[in-house]
C-alpha cells in the first residue's frame, strides 16, 4: 500500500499532515524572529545619545540590525556620518 | 497620506502580479488615485496583465536614471481613471534598482498618488527586498500549499527585520494574507490546506480569499485585470477583498463549495 493510499483510507487528508510539518518548521524557522528583541529600540536611543556627545546627528542616520543565523546572531551597528561633520564612515 | 503597499511571497507563480493588477484597478475605480509599480526587473508582465504593453515607452529604470521624468513614463489606463502603472525595465543588469534612485521616485510617486502598488518579484533577493523595503503595508500572497506557505513565513520574517520600517524602528508593516488558488472543495476534502490552516500557522490577518478560477487565465489572455470580469467568481472575490481592505464589513466568500444551480447561475467560472 502506497503513501498516498493510506492516506486515503483513512479519514485523515494529505492537509492534516501538510499542517502539522509546516507547524514544525515554521516554528523552528523563526526561531523567536517574529519578536525581534525589545531591546533594540533603547538600545538605538543610548547609541544616539552617546554620539550626540561627540557629533550632531539624526535619527536615521543610526541603523541597528540584528540577524540570526544558524546558530550565532549578528547584531549590525551602522552609524552614518553627514558630510559636514566629515570623519569618515562608520 | 500616501501609502506604499508591496505585493509579495517569496515563493513564485503564486498570484502576486495577478493580484497587484486587480488590487490597483480596484482602488482606482473607488476613486483613488493608485499607481502599480512593477518591480520585476528583467521579467516585465505586469504591462501584460494590465492590457498596456504596446504602450510601454520608458521604464523605472529610465526615471532612476533620469533618462526619462514619470510624466513620459507613468501609462495612463484606459479603462479606468485614476490609475497609473510604472513598467518594469528588461535590462539584464540585477543592480539597476538602487535603493537611493527607487527611494527618490517613491518619494515623488508619494506628492500625487494615494496608493503606491509594488509588484514584487518572487524569491528573496535584491528585487524582492528592494520592492518590500519602503513599504507601510503588505499584502502576503500565498497559494495553499506547503511550500508557498513556509515561503510566506520567511518573507514574513523580512518585513519585519529588513524594512525600512524595521530598520528604523518605525511601526511595523501592516501585513494582510491573500489566500490565492483555492479550492474550497479539495480543502473540505481534507486534501488541500484549508484557510483556517494557512491563518492558523501564519499567524496574519485575512484579507481575502481568491478562489482557483478559469477567470484569471481568459483575464489576463485579455489583458483585462480580472477584477474588472465583475461575473467572474475570482474578480467578485478581488472586490469583495478592496472593500475590505477601505474598512468595509464583508463576509468571506468561496470558502464552501456552492450548490451547483446557484452558483453556476451567478458565476460564469
Ligand atoms: N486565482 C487563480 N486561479 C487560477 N489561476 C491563477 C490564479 N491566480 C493566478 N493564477 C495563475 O497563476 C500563474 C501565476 O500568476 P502570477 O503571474 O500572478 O503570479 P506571480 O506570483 O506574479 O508570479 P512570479 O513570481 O513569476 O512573478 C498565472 O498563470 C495566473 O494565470
Ligand atoms: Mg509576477
Amino acid at each position: 500500500m502506497g503513501l498516498l493510499d493510506y492516506f486515503r483510507s483513512t479519514r485523515r487528508g494529505t492537509a492534516a499532515v501538510a499542517k502539522e510539518r509546516l507547524q514544525i518548521i515554521v516554528a523552528h524557522e523563526r526561531g523567536g524572529r517574529r519578536h525581534s528583541p525589545d531591546y533594540l529600540p533603547a538600545l538605538k536611543k543610548d547609541l544616539l545619545d552617546v554620539v550626540r556627545k561627540y557629533v550632531p546627528i539624526s535619527q536615521n542616520q543610526v541603523k541597528v540590525h540584528l540577524d540570526r543565523r544558524e546558530d550565532y546572531e549578528v547584531l549590525e551597528l551602522n552609524i552614518t556620518l553627514t558630510d559636514e561633520d566629515q570623519a569618515g564612515h562608520k | 497620506m500616501s501609502k506604499v503597499i508591496v505585493v509579495t511571497s517569496g515563493k513564485g507563480g503564486v498570484g502576486k502580479t495577478t493580484t497587484s493588477a486587480s488590487f490597483g484597478t480596484g482602488l482606482a475605480q473607488r476613486g483613488h488615485k493608485t499607481v502599480v509599480i512593477d518591480f520585476d526587473v528583467g521579467l516585465r508582465n505586469l504591462d501584460l496583465i494590465m492590457g498596456c504593453e504596446r504602450r510601454v515607452v520608458y521604464d523605472f529604470v529610465n526615471v532612476i536614471n533620469n533618462e526619462s521624468n514619470l510624466h513620459q513614463t507613468l501609462i495612463k489606463d484606459k479603462r479606468v481613471e485614476n490609475l497609473y502603472v510604472l513598467p518594469a525595465s528588461q535590462t539584464r543588469d540585477k543592480e539597476a534598482l538602487t535603493r537611493e534612485g527607487v527611494e527618490r521616485v517613491l518619494n515623488e510617486l508619494r506628492q500625487s498618488f494615494e496608493y503606491i502598488v509594488c509588484d514584487s518579484p518572487a524569491g528573496i533577493e535584491r528585487g524582492a527586498l528592494m520592492a518590500l523595503y519602503f513599504a507601510d503595508e503588505a499584502l502576503i500572497v500565498t497559494n495553499p500549499e506547503v511550500s508557498s506557505v513556509r515561503d510566506s513565513d520567511r518573507i514574513l520574517g523580512i518585513l519585519a527585520s529588513r524594512s525600512r520600517r524595521a530598520e528604523q524602528g518605525d511601526e511595523p508593516v501592516k501585513e494582510h494574507l491573500v489566500l490565492a488558488r483555492y479550492a474550497p472543495d479539495r480543502a473540505n476534502r481534507g486534501d488541500m490546506l484549508s484557510v483556517d490552516d494557512v491563518v492558523e500557522i501564519l499567524g496574519i490577518p485575512l484579507l481575502g480569499v481568491i478562489p482557483e478560477s478559469q477567470s484569471v487565465l481568459q483575464a489576463s489572455n485579455a489583458g483585462v485585470p480580472v477584477i474588472l470580469d465583475e461575473q467572474s467568481d475570482a474578480g467578485v472575490a478581488y472586490n469583495d477583498l478592496i472593500d475590505r481592505y477601505l474598512g468595509e464589513n464583508r463576509p468571506h466568500r468561496f470558502l464552501t463549495v456552492e450548490k451547483k444551480g446557484f452558483f453556476r447561475r451567478l458565476f460564469r467560472n
